[in-house]
């Protein structure tokens, strides 16, 4: 295990010896995983902040944090009712404060009932506490139209990205040819490749069609499945549904179309839905997996193995920094649900401030409530905005030569295709970079906008885009917007 | 089938509200009624097996939440239906989970916590400006100046250096980098990432990691999952379980036949065993695991927990630090700690940090990107953390307040690790070592030859079988040492001091009836 070059003279200079854990000896799939979301620009982005804090001159005034899907940060306001609750539940000696709502204070009394010691401290049990596990089945029936869930097949879990993890990881077996692969959607989510990477299972893409919106075509299922299984043992099927980065909702026949596919191929099912309440387009209506699933009656729904996602972080709520989330299975055989459960077991338990959240999410106020009120205004204000932002956002690419978006149909992202002069292009490869990468590097440099190349979601050989939140406030959103087609013209300009 | 397939596919008409009131397609009711009759016939075979799952994952065991917890719950649920039972309750004494057991949180963590949840709250007379103050710092600290964001993947920056600062004056001034800081989603969080980096290797170059016997099982169920190689060094439980350094050097011997041993976990103070290692003792392992080129791990979450008028806890890296430049510059060290134990027993906020030493730049840049997939550790958690680290200090408003809460939870736990060793002591056939710190108490228990037979017969490990009956018969749950590894042929198992003092001792008793029943039982 030679080190590189470079880290034997410094060794050697600093009389140090070699360390037990370098890049060489370290664990090569780890080494493998990426994570553009929060990658090499957005290290770039952070440097940048640190120079104007310490005041030095830039063409910019802040960096804008465009990278990352989360709402808060960029402004958005908690809902009341959810951050009373909880702060209910944190320290109940305000349940005796005439300055909450009595709806609220059920709320807390009724999840502090649920905890060990009925304290949010004490762990849970490892699938989640289950008052909140049997209001998230129910929840999810009446989201549903009346198709049942079970209590017991629904997991809490640290955000959705925890789950999804988990699900993965049992699937992953064989070894060469009959290594478990996993086909997911370019562009995709990275937390799927970098898992993937992680577990050393074999990377299947399927391609959205650009051309139709960023549909989901099973001829291209089919296409992808034969491929791959000539060098590995494909498992299960990812879909993102509403997508991220592509925003595109799925009709219900495409889902029904999706379904059968799995089945006749023998895929577990992995529905990734954490966009469910963000779908924005008049033509769009969101049909969980689940529902479609059971529609179509035997032999899929009695059959075919189903995970769907869910998650605290985005809708209405933006909830990030808490990491609730929920994982609801379909179909798993009893015995691998209980490797699941202990499996989870081992990190003991959600992060119960996270689960009481999402409690609140499943069950708000109810029309006869007294925070009913401020509750929906707050949660259609937002959810009106978003919608308001999307149209804005998809507008202004769609003006600008050079620069074509989709329908920003659903999520909270646009994902521009952009043209890049081949000059550019040449010049990004001697640096080493991909072209949106270069791109979207010069971008920051020039107006302190922070936003991720396509290359790190996936994108067809030639084509290049990148990944922008629609998150800022309407009226900054509108001059960044501008700023950054304006940018574009300037660069296609420059290297023409 | 057929027709309820075809009313199925026409599923998405207008809803009419089904026979019991709820409103729902009729599809979707005719759904339901499909789904309580399975066919009979042909099932085919799921996808997802036992067979056909990971077989890492399925190798994996832990014990703390394993299967006589699942029994003590299918027992709780019986005794909610009714069914009469020798006793009343479940005594949950298999987990370290301090508020489930009665302990109350700290009033001035909790209401800095819901100053950052609700920060209306800021305006509010009922709270002290200390709180308010460190609220408003941690809130400034986020994005949107909420809980709500996604922190940098490492944590909240000035979190981080409040924990640097925590640690320089624990370790009486031994400098600490925030840079080397990372909050973590508990401490189980960040032990299983350090881990997974380390694991590399093939056949007989596969990382080998040593680990305690007996261990907190979260080592040996990462170990599993990761496929690594567990080699075990064994605690002399005849010196109170101490770290025989021979005792390593034994184990990295033998290990070198069949895997590359690359990491030393310690435990300190111990857990299961409770041990509070002397600062000798730290130094010859230091010395031990920079002769042998071992990556140190150090889980130190009970480092608040500290008993016994004899011990002290001393950090690994204040020794390290200490031990001079050849040491402190060259070990590689991961230390640990949590919001779950200690005085605060926040285990539901899921609250941690991790410290590295010496580790090579780039491998911090391979850590900071696998943790930056999962984003962030829940915020509420680190918040917890940056209270833990920064409590009141005399002058604060809320100084008397919270010493005394913390005095009386360690004093409390102080007088019920003394209280569970003399008593288990008093036992025939048990012998338990001094409670020197942490939580639980690992009592050995002396089984007869008939009793190890009828555990054999029902397939079970002998303490498992023991613990079974005793949970049976008194609802007491406790783990078997069996769960956390013991010398071949002992039998033990753990159970948690953390229940309230009169009920601790009502327990104590009737486990001392059982164990003197069971004696008689299988004489």
């Amino acid at each position: 295990m030679a080190s590189s070059t470079v880290d034997q003279s410094q060794v050697a200079r600093n009389g140090l010896r070699e360390k037990v854990l370098t890049l060489n000896s370290m664990n090569p799939r780890v080494r493998r995983v990426e994570y553009a979301v929060r990658g090499p620009i957005v290290q770039r982005a952070l440097e940048l902040e640190q120079e104007l804090r310490q005041g030095v001159k830039k063409p910019f005034t802040e960096v804008i944090r465009a990278n990352i899907g989360d709402a808060q940060a960029m402004g958005q306001r908690p809902i009341t009712f959810l951050r009373q609750v909880l702060a209910l539940c944190v320290n109940p000696d305000l349940l005796n404060s005439p300055n909450f709502p009595d709806d609220a204070k059920k709320r807390a009394e009724r999840i502090l009932q649920a905890c060990g010691g009925h304290s949010l401290g004490a762990y849970s049990i490892s699938s989640g506490i289950q008052l909140i596990r049997e209001d998230v089945a129910q929840y999810i029936e009446r989201r549903d139209g009346g198709i049942p869930a079970d209590p017991n097949n629904v997991f809490l879990s640290t955000g959705a990205s925890d789950a999804i993890v988990t699900v993965l990881k049992l699937l992953v077996a064989g070894e060469g040819h009959t290594r478990t692969g996993v086909l997911i959607p370019i562009p995709q989510y990275p937390l799927y490749s970098a898992t993937l990477a992680e577990l050393g299972a074999v990377q299947v893409d399927y391609y959205l069609e650009e051309e139709r919106a960023w549909a989901l075509d099973v001829a291209e299922l089919h296409r992808a499945l034969c491929q791959a299984r000539d060098h590995c043992c494909p498992r299960a099927l990812c879909v993102i549904n509403p997508g991220n980065p592509t925003g595109q909702v799925q009709t219900r026949e495409c889902i029904e179309d999706v379904i059968r596919f799995a089945f006749q191929e023998r895929l577990f099912l992995l529905a990734d839905e954490v966009y469910q309440d963000n779908v924005y387009s008049a033509g769009s209506q969101f049909h969980s997996f689940k529902k479609v699933l059971m529609e179509m009656g035997p032999p899929y729904a009695v059959q075919q193995e189903l995970a769907s996602f869910h998650s605290t972080s985005k809708g209405y709520m933006g909830e990030c920094g808490f990491r609730g989330g929920y994982v609801e299975v379909v179909n798993m055989d009893p015995a691998v649900q209980q490797q699941m459960l202990k499996l989870m077991s081992v990190r003991l338990c959600p992060p119960v401030p996270g689960q009481a959240l999402l409690d609140l999410v499943v069950s708000p106020p109810a029309p006869t409530d007294p925070s009913f009120m401020q509750f929906q205004a707050e949660r259609q204000a937002v959810l009106a905005e978003l919608a308001a932002k999307a149209r804005l956002t998809e507008q202004v690419f769609s003006e600008a030569p050079g620069i074509s978006c989709n329908p920003v149909q659903g999520a909270m992202y646009s994902f521009p295709r952009i043209q890049l002069p081949p000059r550019a292009v040449q010049l990004a490869q001697e640096l080493g970079l991909a072209p949106d990468m270069f791109f979207c590097l010069c971008l920051l440099e020039e107006t302190g906008i922070c936003v991720v190349p396509g290359s790190g979601f996936g994108q067809r050989e030639g084509t290049y885009h990148f990944r922008m939140t629609i998150l800022p406030p309407l009226e900054k959103l509108r001059l960044l917007l501008e700023k950054l087609t304006r940018f574009h013209a300037k660069f296609t300009l420059e290297y023409s | 089938m057929q027709r309820a397939a075809a009313l199925l596919r026409r599923g998405c008409g207008p809803r009419t509200p089904g026979p019991w009131g709820r409103n729902q397609s009729s599809a979707a009711a005719e759904a339901s009624a499909v789904l309580n009759v399975r066919p009979e016939r042909s099932r085919r075979e799921r996808i997802l097996t036992l067979e056909s799952m990971n077989p890492q994952v399925k190798a994996v065991e832990y014990a703390v939440r394993g299967p006589i917890v699942l029994k003590a719950g299918e027992i709780e649920l019986e005794l909610q239906r009714g069914i009469k039972k020798p006793f009343t309750e479940v005594i949950r004494a298999n987990i370290g989970d301090a508020q489930a057991m009665g302990q109350q949180p700290i009033t001035f963590l909790r209401q800095v916590m819901a100053l950052c949840t609700y920060p209306n709250l800021l305006d509010s007379p009922s709270f002290p400006e200390d709180a308010k103050k460190r609220a408003r710092r941690i809130l400034q600290a986020c994005g949107g100046n909420s809980l709500g964001s996604y922190s940098a993947s490492q944590g909240v920056n000035c979190i981080r250096e409040d924990v640097a600062a925590y640690i320089t004056r624990r370790d009486g001034g031994v400098p600490a980098d925030p840079d080397n800081i990372y909050l973590t989603t508990g401490a189980s969080d960040g032990i299983s990432t350090i881990l997974k980096i380390l694991v590399s290797g093939g056949g007989k170059s596969r990382t080998g990691v040593l680990i305690p016997i007996p261990q907190y099982p979260l080592y040996s169920a990462v170990i599993s999952e990761l496929d690594a190689i567990q080699v075990n060094y064994y605690l002399d439980e005849e010196n109170c379980w101490a770290l025989n350094v021979n005792e390593l050097r034994r184990a990295v011997k033998e290990a070198k036949d069949h895997c590359d041993p690359k990491v030393l976990c310690i435990i300190n103070p111990g857990n299961p065993t409770g041990q509070v290692q002397s600062r000798k003792c730290i130094e010859d392992v230091i010395h031990f695991a920079w002769e042998e080129k071992l990556f140190l791990l150090a889980d130190e979450v009970y480092q608040d927990n500290v008993y016994s008028p004899d011990c002290r806890f001393h950090s690994f890296k204040k020794v390290l630090y200490e031990m001079g430049p050849e040491y402190s510059s060259n070990v590689e060290l991961a230390s640990f700690h949590s919001t779950s134990k200690g005085y605060m027993g926040e285990c539901g906020y899921r609250g941690g940090y991790m410290e590295v030493i010496n580790l090579h730049p780039e491998i911090k840049g391979q850590l900071v990107k696998l943790l930056s997939v999962r984003l962030c550790p829940p915020v509420s958690g680190q918040a917890a953390m940056d209270i833990v680290v920064n409590p009141p200090v005399p002058g604060e408003e809320s100084f008397e307040q919270f010493s005394r809460e913390k005095e009386s939870v360690l004093g409390n736990l102080a007088k019920k690790a003394k209280l569970t060793e003399d008593l288990f002591n008093q036992v025939p056939g048990i012998h338990c070592n001094p409670l020197q710190g942490a939580m639980y108490a690992f009592p050995r228990i002396f089984l007869p030859a008939k009793a190890v037979e009828a555990a054999q017969a029902h397939q079970m490990a002998p303490d498992m079988f023991y613990c079974m009956k005793l949970l049976e018969e008194t609802g007491i749950c406790v783990v078997p040492g069996s769960g956390f590894g013991q010398r071949e042929g002992t039998y033990h198992f753990r159970m948690t001091i953390l229940p309230p003092v009169e009920k601790l001792k009502t327990v104590l008793q009737k486990v001392k009836d059982f164990h003197i029943n069971f004696l008689e039982k299988y004489a």
